[in-house]
């Protein structure tokens, strides 16, 4: 009988291609409906839904999605079955085949054909066999994944009818993997088994894992040392792939660290001095892309894709500017005491913080993302967001433009010449004090364009730049002052360390074994990975 | 014999001790027994605020210790601080008893809730006083003396050493947020009952522990003159000045450290440990990082490199801060962090500093052709 209503089933899949053959079975359809309106419990409904999903009308799946969705009723004077619209204390009815207008029925005049979870269920199975044939190569996707984890013997014939007719290339190998799913829980015989467990092994995904550990636990012998052995090969691939979305996770952790510390570590580099205020310069410039948006989002809509390109320059510009201020008004007059500047800038730090809180308010800031940077694509398992991605490509290029600046312009040459020897770039004519200040102003602007990408992935709120600054310590302190390439390797290495630690030790304790590694590095290197070698750092 | 070199030598540290021993008796005194109508009268609430001040101003006073005298800057004493106060607050835990809102008489309640059996074996002992004073010195004195060895043997100095002190105490405040470490999480430890068998909410308790944190804070002092005052005080500021010159002459630098340091974090430990009772509760929060760099402003704004300094500094700030959040909370972090700014721009000695500047320049209006013979030369670093 099964076996039958599959056939029937596998035919009108094949006949639902064909709209000329549809029509003859109306009559045939409105008599299942009419059945519909007279059934009294759930069993009854779920022979109802069956049978018309054996129809394999395309109409149906209007009328089965009307019916979990509990919106088909019947009219009590004429028993007729319609799809409803609530609108008020009445409901706009309409035909459930073809969709025509049907006029309106007062609540009172009709009755909702009931549901519960079971016949849900149902429907929802049945569904997927019924949207094997559509005409959208989505759709019939995502039929085929959802027959691939709830696999049903009687789904065979149809799947077997919908791959000789797929052209799509990739909904075809799914529709493949569905059929192996379900071959497995069928009654065909070994050589059919062996083959499909070949296909759910080359999936290798965590749905075929669970079918092909479902199938090895219930079968014996051959087949299951077999289905053993495809398991064992699926899970060292996942394992495979777990360790990559880690070292990808890490280096998108890691970026966001190298973007956060780069200006630390240059001021760092040049002047001696930590600049606690360092966060807040990467508060500012999430609040200038803030205040960006709003001014884009009032005065040209249109702009808005355009609102992070917008908002580097002007965040560069403010946070660079305020840097420059603080090191014209208050560092320089601390040069040769790097304590007391640390000091210092930490009191401007909480000045800052507590200006924005009162001009922005204590509250997080929405901060929009462009179209470009939502959602995510899929790189073999790996689910990778467009905005993590663009953070990653925005960082390289942040770093590489920092190491063109430092190796090929003049400007670097001298910030070069004063972080290895203050007193000799002096003597040979170097302006240090310049170099000060153009190097404090351009870590805290390269902390402000930092802070527009943060935005992008964190809560912006006057506390946002709290949230980095130990992080960016850690990261300087690990790789060194010397040069670009500490910081840089630095930042990785804790972001990847930090992402392989948090499956074993959880995110906080991972966090807490990565701080006493690098208190126990500084031990064997006091001055981190790339530290300066020469007399002069010694002072 | 400490009595008469006290008073031949150093008068504004007899005034300091004695004004501290006079207030631990004084105010009880005011508060117990004064009436309340009376203008005299101490309210309780006032008792406990000082006392809070005076915990605070031993605190700055063991900073002080390390950054004015040995110019090792800790951005992490909150956190011996702390461990003092999680110390003192186990204690407390424990003579709750049966008293807790689930009624176990050998689980404190978060236990209870947490679903744990039987009590971790870093809980035992604390049922008794005197092995939990001990434990208030013992772990930060530790905690210290690992720490300051790895650190002062492999010569991490100057900001590197203050960047790791900070990582220390953010990877401790990580750590005491985890409910798994068995110290109450995010809530802390709370709820206190009794302590050596006297309530806590009690003013006459309350009285006692104010007396108690005045003796404690007068010890401190004395202590840290006694040790700045000795030939290894002079060792301390040598290191300070000119620490390889010290290591080139034959001193071990990194154990003159190691010995302040670890001094340091026990006179911390102690101020947590009186402090947590006054307030009754001890939570993750004290292992902030900013609560650290908060500490370091005390000193400095008192003026560091002095004994009476930190006191001041701690009670002026504080007063300040206690003031500004009842009466202008949106204000308190302009006038914190401009405090930050200013005292480091214009008062690198301190109050303490500019009373005495202000003390010269009456001397020297006084005896004119003395005045530039007399003015005091600021110790410089010779590298």
């Amino acid at each position: 009988m099964q076996f039958v209503r599959g056939l029937v089933l596998a035919i009108a899949v094949i006949c639902a291609s064909l709209p000329s053959l549809a029509h003859a079975d109306e009559a045939g359809l409105r008599a299942l409906l009419t059945r519909l309106a007279t059934t009294t419990n759930f069993q009854e409904t779920e022979s109802v839904v069956r049978d018309l999903a054996a129809t394999g009308e395309p109409a149906v799946e209007r009328i089965l999605s009307a019916l979990a969705d509990g919106n088909l009723y019947v009219r009590k004077s004429d028993q007729g079955v319609f799809t409803g619209k609530e609108d008020g204390q009445t409901l706009s009815l309409s035909d459930p085949l073809d969709g025509t207008a049907a006029g309106t029925a007062a609540k009172a005049d009709i009755v909702k054909v009931k549901v519960n979870n079971a016949l849900r269920r149902t429907i929802r199975d049945v569904m997927g066999g019924l949207t094997l044939g559509s005409a959208d190569p989505t759709v019939r996707l995502s039929a085929a994944s959802t027959m691939l984890k709830r696999p049903d013997k009687t789904a065979l014939p149809a799947l077997d009818a919908a791959i000789a007719g797929e052209t799509d290339a990739t909904v075809k190998a799914a529709l493949a993997q569905a059929r192996a799913a379900a071959v497995l829980v069928s009654d065909l015989g070994e050589a059919e088994k062996r083959a499909a467990i070949a296909v759910l092994a080359n999936r290798g995904d965590s749905d075929a894992l669970a079918q092909l550990t479902a199938f090895q636990a219930a079968s014996t012998g051959a087949l299951a040392e077999t289905a053993a052995r495809s398991v064992a090969q699926i899970e060292t691939s996942m394992a495979a792939w777990q360790v990559a979305q880690n070292v990808w996770y890490g280096i998108s952790l890691g970026s966001v660290l190298l973007l956060a510390a780069i200006g630390l570590a240059i001021t760092f580099g040049v002047m001696g001095v930590i600049n606690m205020a360092h966060g807040e310069m990467v508060m500012l410039g999430a609040y200038t892309t803030f205040v960006v948006q709003q001014a884009i989002r009032a005065f040209a809509p249109d702009l808005f894709d355009w609102s992070l390109a917008i908002a580097l320059p002007a965040a560069f510009l403010v946070a660079g500017g305020v840097g420059l201020a603080i090191e014209r008004g208050m560092i320089r007059f601390l040069y040769g005491r790097p304590l007391e500047t640390l000091l210092a800038t930490w009191g401007v730090s909480l000045i800052l913080q507590q200006a924005v809180r009162t001009i922005f308010g204590p509250t997080n800031q929405e901060v929009g993302a462009p179209s470009w940077m939502a959602g995510a694509f899929q790189l073999g398992q790996l689910t990778i967001t467009w905005s993590r991605l663009w953070i990653v490509l925005f960082c390289l290029a942040v770093f590489l433009l920092l190491v063109f600046i430092m190796k090929r312009t003049s400007w670097g040459l001298r910030m070069r010449a004063v972080t290895q020897n203050r007193r000799m770039a002096a003597s040979m004519g170097i302006r240090t004090p310049w170099v000060d200040a153009f190097t404090f102003a351009l870590g805290s602007g390269i902390a402000g364009i930092a802070g527009v990408a943060l935005s992008q992935i964190d809560n912006v709120s006057p506390n946002f730049g709290q949230g980095y600054i130990i992080d960016s310590f850690m990261v300087v302190v690990f790789g060194g002052v010397g040069n670009l390439w500490g910081t840089f390797i630095g930042a990785m290495t804790l972001g990847v360390l930090n992402k392989f630690l948090e499956p074993y030790a959880g995110a906080v304790l991972g966090k807490i074994l990565v701080l006493v590694l690098i208190i126990l590095f500084i031990q064997k290197r006091p001055r981190g990975l790339f530290a300066l070698k020469g007399r002069a750092v010694e002072a | 014999m400490i009595a008469r070199r006290l008073f031949s030598s150093d008068r504004r540290i007899a005034v300091t001790i004695a004004t501290l021993l006079a207030a631990a008796v004084i105010v009880p005194v005011l508060n117990l027994a004064v009436p309340a109508e009376s203008a005299f009268h101490v309210p309780s609430y006032v008792v406990a605020l000082a006392g809070k001040y005076l915990c605070y101003a031993l605190l700055a006073l063991a900073l002080d210790l390390v950054w004015g005298y040995c110019g090792i800057l800790s951005l992490g004493h909150g956190a011996f601080f702390a461990l003092g106060g999680y110390a003192m607050g186990m204690y407390l835990m424990r003579q709750i008893g049966a008293r807790g809102v689930y009624g176990n008489p050998d689980l404190p309640d978060f236990m209870v809730f947490l679903n744990w059996k039987e009590l971790p074996w870093y809980w035992l002992g604390f049922d008794h006083f005197w092995f939990a004073a001990l434990m208030v010195m013992a772990v930060p004195g530790l905690l210290a003396f690992v720490f300051g060895w790895f650190a002062f043997r492999s010569r991490v100095t100057g900001v590197y050493l203050s960047i790791i002190t900070q990582a220390m105490t953010y990877a401790l405040l990580l750590a005491f947020f985890r409910n798994d470490m068995g110290f109450g999480g995010n809530n802390g430890l709370t709820d206190f009952k009794d302590i050596l068998g006297f309530s806590v909410q009690a003013s006459e308790t309350r009285s006692a522990l104010f007396a108690a944190s005045a003796v404690a804070l007068a010890l401190g002092v004395l202590v840290t003159w006694l040790v700045v005052g000795s030939k290894y005080g002079k060792l301390l500021m040598a290191v300070r000045d000119a620490e390889s010159r010290t290591r080139f002459l034959g001193w071990r630098a990194e154990n003159v450290k190691l010995f302040a340091f670890t001094l340091s974090a026990m006179m911390a430990g102690i101020a947590g440990a009186f402090y947590v009772p006054q307030v009754g509760i001890i939570n993750p929060g004290e292992f902030d990082p900013a609560n650290s760099i908060e500490v370091v402003i005390w000193t400095a704004v008192g003026g560091r490199g002095t004994i009476v300094g930190p006191i001041v500094g701690a009670i002026a700030v504080n007063a300040a801060k206690s003031w500004f959040t009842g009466a202008l909370p949106e204000l308190w972090l302009f006038a914190l962090g401009g405090l930050f700014i200013a005292s480091t721009l214009f008062l690198p000695r301190g109050i303490v500093g500019l009373w005495d500047r202000w003390q010269q320049m009456r001397a020297t209006r006084a005896v004119p052709a003395e005045g530039k013979a007399a003015a005091r030369t600021e110790p410089q670093p010779a590298e």
